[in-house]
């Protein structure tokens, strides 16, 4: 069988860095934006973190507050912050392909 | 003027929390949370009636203040009145929970379990006799200025 190579198509991206249309997500999008920022690998508790994100993101237009995170997810503060080490809601928003968070909290 | 680089990020902040009405105290612990959110390094030091926020007795009993605060709108006397700062503090409270700002003591615990360590200022401490189990557990220590100063190395100092 012969093989074939796709060029990839171009993914647009925000001001901030975060995908332009969260439509272009998938999940190994979503490990490679991780690995970008240093987190090698998406562990169950890391996909539910994002899940939950892209839950409350697609009902509600805007990603969840890190209170509502560590209570409606199931993670809590502390795992949340070894999970996404260099700040969580921004990075968490950042991997599930969602714009960056507008909440102080 | 010309700028020759770009501005730094901030890397780390220490932030004094000095007054301990409800509405002198979120001001720091929302600082303190945001800069965790956002990856930078943070503590906070609680210092004179700041300590209120940190002693488990008090810490879910901070009051909003009616009486010498121009931002209530309020003539004086109208807010001498007496429930009048109760009834303030429950708005405010009703307010905070609706935009997610937890209580003062589960938001202690979140910005801790967070990575900010927390401190209580040594010379109120010893003014006010307060003993070591007077506070919540998540106070790392009782530290002086220097001691402070010392830890802040590095920080944008924010006195609030």
């Amino acid at each position: 069988m012969g093989t074939m190579s796709i060029v990839a198509k171009p993914i647009e991206l925000d001001a901030d860095g975060h995908l332009a249309n969260r439509n272009d997500w998938n999940e190994d999008l979503a490990r490679d934006i991780a690995a970008q920022e240093g987190i090698t690998e998406l562990t169950p508790q890391h996909w539910a973190v994002i899940n939950f994100m892209r839950k409350v993101f697609e009902k509600e237009g805007d990603a969840p507050s890190i209170r509502r995170l560590t209570k409606e997810s199931g993670v809590d503060t502390k795992t949340l912050y070894q999970l996404f080490p260099k700040g969580p809601a921004k990075r968490a928003a950042k991997i599930a392909g969602l714009p960056k968070p507008k909440g102080c909290i | 003027m010309t700028q020759t680089n770009a501005a730094e990020p901030i890397q780390k902040v220490s932030i004094v929390v000095s007054h301990g009405s409800l509405e002198g105290v979120y001001p720091g612990l929302i600082m303190a949370n945001g800069a965790r959110m956002e990856g930078i390094e943070a503590s906070l030091f609680f210092t004179f009636f700041g300590l209120d926020a940190i002693i488990k007795k008090r810490m879910n009993n901070l009051k909003v203040a009616t009486v010498g605060n121009p931002g209530m709108h309020m003539p004086t006397l109208l807010g001498a009145l007496p429930g009048m700062s109760a009834f303030a503090t429950g708005m405010m409270k009703k307010e905070i929970e609706k935009i997610d700002i937890p209580p003062i003591g589960e938001f202690i615990t979140m910005i801790h379990d967070a990575g900010c360590e927390i401190f209580a200022c040594r010379a109120t401490v010893d003014m006010f006799h307060l003993k070591p189990e007077d506070f919540c557990e998540e106070v790392d220590g009782v530290i002086s200025v220097g001691q402070f100063y010392e830890m802040a190395a590095g920080a944008q100092i924010i006195f609030t």
